[in-house]
């Protein structure tokens, strides 16, 4: 049986060479998506402006915070070690609210995916709202695609050079604009817009300009949907959030098949709507046949609706011969059952429940975190040090942040051991059983201290300690749990 | 790899003879450009190879036409680190250790230069934290046989103890038993005493007879009360720090042989600012006077 017999596109095959033996490499089928218009189409776009708009607008939002603070909303001030969002400041230490964040953001792909199929990859990731703005330009240039495949199909001329010069210069512009946005983020976007402009800004920022300027225009430009079959690895395990109650782009085949072509005044009896006109598939980002079911490169974007429809009302039958449809209600309509449409499934409910609880964690530390943050190394070479007078004497590395300005002091003292004794490296004041110690604004003070205690209180190899430190005009209080060694008893 | 090609039915592709549930794999290709990324990445190599030093030989290795030599990089690297502290290590030169100690700038260059030099050459013998060990002392606590001041710290580490250098310090406790200064019931008893100096001891009555040979022999260095003296270098007896151990036969030991610790001269091997950023770090371990 051949390829053609079964019905299944020669396009299908076309891998074969002639001696019958499959090529080790296939090469590229070109994709000429087919400008289409409609209200998924129209969806898209409007997308795509929301989302660049807030790309290229965040970082100018100003947020006042204390003096010698960025006052720029949105930053991750890598030099300083620090993340801005509005209200919300992230130390290195708080790192982990990025992984509540991420937990938070893979089961809401989860979920979208599981109630409605690819949105993400439809409508907005970003490989696919620049390729759609790049196919905007290459359109704008070169025409829609009958236009384009003629070009391509041409001899080199002076028309077709300028057109390739200018599409390449407008996509690699779009590029540098995306490169130079996403610099603004991480610098004081009033300071360093200037900066690039005049060529003052540092090598390393026109280094990352340039990087993502290649990325922006090799994944746009020219990966393209190569980027979404073969390099991305979501599509590989979307499926796994499908079930037979998601939202998918269906081609309804109990009406459209048998397909054919179809001659104005002729009868529909006996045959599909679908009058293989292949509009689905010329209008396809990713270039496949809808019809031939639900596959892995259909990033579920609806143009393919947007096409259909429109040739449907033209040859005057009802619209939604391809549509966004749930398996179960594909079959359902076949056989003229009642629709249902389920949301809440076990499936939905928890990865819903799973973002409730990543969401109640993450704004509950962040609600109840401290301002002040305390970290207590213990020495590890001399374990302990005995002394003259037969004390026993334990080093510690103290860090106290202070989360807030201005500079302030805080008192530090140690509780668990009977007559133990605190000093401060390097501090003629407040030695005893605690210290004053000045921590700058929005700063980290590190302090050499030393706990001693006497021999005889000296209970253990090693006794449980703890370091308080105060924050005296609050009584805000953070506890250390550390230890105190001494010789074996 | 399959062991009978076989062809799928419907499409006529080859399978790649795995079989999942009934599903086979059919062998389909991959795209082109995949392959080109591989050639690029092959090309990159061979203009590596042509750039950069690469092949080796038997007598030396391809030089690259760039004509880059990563030692030399290092050597460039390292002189550049050298002048940027340069200010810094002319002021540390100038200055005294107190001075360096008072200037937070320099008190913070020095503890960082004072860390990488104690790793390189004291950690050795008094340990990576200067904890010290049986016969190399303490640098932790507050204990000095020399004394723990910056100045005094900074004489030991330039001129050693017992070291080849004319400004050594060094003292010199007689073997007592070795050069038969007294009998062994007598180092037994003055052993017994020393204990008891620190509170601890077995024979109230060998303690009682060594206090009086204690007093004749030893006080003039230990002091009347075994308190030491650091001007010369003489062990405090009455605290629980102990050089080489503070045990009956230990402290029998040190009176029969002595013992003569040495401790280099660092001015014959370190320059003078490093000397100085290690006085300070060694005085902020935490037992500096
Ligand atoms: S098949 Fe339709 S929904 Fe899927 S990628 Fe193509 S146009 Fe978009
Ligand atoms: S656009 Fe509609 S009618 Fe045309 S081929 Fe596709 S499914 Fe058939």
């Amino acid at each position: 049986m051949t390829a053609t017999e079964t019905g299944i596109p020669v396009d299908d095959v076309r891998s074969f060479k002639a001696d019958g033996k499959p090529p080790l490499y296939e090469a590229r089928n070109r994709v000429y998506p087919k400008d289409v218009k409609g209200p998924l189409r129209r969806f898209k776009w409007i997308i795509l402006i929301v989302l660049l708009g807030i790309y290229y607008t965040v970082p100018w939002l100003r947020w006042d915070r204390e003096p010698g603070m960025p006052d720029q909303a949105v930053l991750i001030d890598l030099p300083a070690r620090r993340a801005y969002f509005f209200f919300i400041e992230i130390w290195p230490h708080e790192v982990y609210y990025i992984t509540g964040l991420l937990v938070f953001g893979a089961v809401g792909l989860f979920l979208a995916t599981s109630l409605l199929g690819r949105v993400w990859c439809g409508y907005a990731c970003p490989q696919t709202v620049w390729t759609d703005l790049f196919m905007w330009v290459e359109r704008k240039i070169e025409g829609d695609r009958n236009a384009r495949i003629r070009l391509d199909k041409k001899p080199l001329s002076r028309n077709k050079v300028i057109k390739k010069v200018l599409k390449h210069g407008a996509w690699i512009l779009i590029g540098i604009f995306t490169g130079g946005a996403w610099i603004l983020y991480f610098n004081d976007a009033p300071t360093v817009l200037p900066q690039l402009l005049t060529g003052e800004a540092s090598l390393a920022i026109y280094g990352f300009v340039g990087l993502f300027a290649a990325t922006t225009y090799t994944l746009a430009g020219w990966a393209r949907e190569q980027l979404c079959t073969y390099m991305c690895p979501w599509p590989r395990f979307q499926a796994a959030m499908f079930d037979e109650n998601t939202l998918v782009v269906t081609y309804e085949d109990w009406r459209g098949e048998p397909r054919g072509r179809h001659r104005q005044g002729q009868s529909w009896e006996g045959r599909g709507d679908c009058v293989d006109c292949r509009q689905c598939v010329t209008v396809c980002p990713t270039g496949i046949d809808i019809r031939d079911g639900n596959q892995l490169e259909c990033i579920g974007c609806g143009l393919c609706i947007d096409a259909c429809n429109a040739v449907m009302e033209k040859v005057g039958r009802p619209r939604d011969l391809i549509m966004f449809d749930t398996t179960l209600n594909q079959i359902n309509r076949a056989e003229s059952k009642e629709l249902s449409y389920k949301l809440l499934r076990p499936r939905t409910l928890i990865y819903a429940s799973i973002m409730a609880l990543a969401a109640a964690v993450m704004i509950g530390t962040l609600i109840t975190r401290p301002s002040l943050h305390v970290n207590v190394l213990h020495d590890r070479s001399p374990l302990f040090i005995p002394m003259s007078d037969g004390s026993i004497r334990n080093g510690y590395t103290l860090k106290i942040s202070n989360m807030r300005n201005p500079a302030r002091a805080f008192d530090v003292s140690i509780e668990g051991i009977a007559d133990a004794r605190l000093d401060v490296s390097g501090q003629t004041t407040g030695t005893g059983t605690n210290a004053r110690l000045q921590v700058g604004q929005d700063d980290v003070a590190t302090y050499r201290v030393f706990v001693t205690v006497p021999r005889d209180d000296v209970a253990s190899e090693s006794t449980d300690l703890v370091f308080i430190v105060e924050a005296p005009w609050s009584g805000e209080t953070t506890r250390y749990k550390t230890v105190f060694r001494g010789p074996d008893k | 790899m399959p062991t009978k090609i076989e062809k799928d039915s419907v499409t006529g592709i080859e399978t790649t003879g795995h079989e999942w549930d009934g599903i086979k794999e059919l062998n389909r290709p991959l795209p082109k450009w995949w392959l080109y990324v591989l050639y690029a990445t092959i090309v990159w190599a061979l203009v590596y190879y042509i750039l950069y030093p690469s092949i080796p030989g038997l007598s030396g290795y391809t030089g690259g036409v760039l004509g880059y030599n990563s030692r030399e990089a290092v050597v460039t690297d390292i002189a550049a680190a050298r002048s940027a502290q340069a200010e810094f290590l002319n002021r540390i030169d100038a200055v005294s250790p107190e001075e360096v100690r008072a200037e937070q700038a320099l008190f913070n260059f020095a503890m960082a230069g004072g860390r990488t030099a104690f790793a390189d050459n004291c950690a050795p013998c008094h340990g990576s934290g200067a904890a010290g060990a049986v016969g190399y002392p303490s640098l932790v606590d507050d204990s000095w046989i020399w004394g723990g001041s910056l100045d005094d710290i900074h004489q030991t580490l330039l001129y050693g103890i017992r070291a080849d250098n004319d400004e050594t310090r060094s003292s010199e406790m007689p073997a007592f038993g070795a050069l038969e200064i007294l009998s062994r019931e007598q180092i037994n008893d003055v052993a017994e005493y020393v204990l008891s100096l620190s509170g601890r001891e077995e024979d109230a009555e060998a303690a009682g007879a060594g206090a009086e040979i204690f007093a004749e022999q030893c006080t003039a260095c230990h002091g009347e009360a075994g308190e030491g003296m650091a001007e010369l270098g003489a062990p405090n007896l009455s605290d629980p720090i102990w050089l080489y151990g503070g045990e009956k036969a230990d402290i029998v030991e040190s009176i029969r042989n002595s013992r003569a610790g040495m401790m280099p001269a660092w001015v014959n091997r370190l320059d003078g600012p490093t000397i100085k950023m290690l006085t300070v770090y060694v005085h902020a371990l935490g037992g500096g006077q």
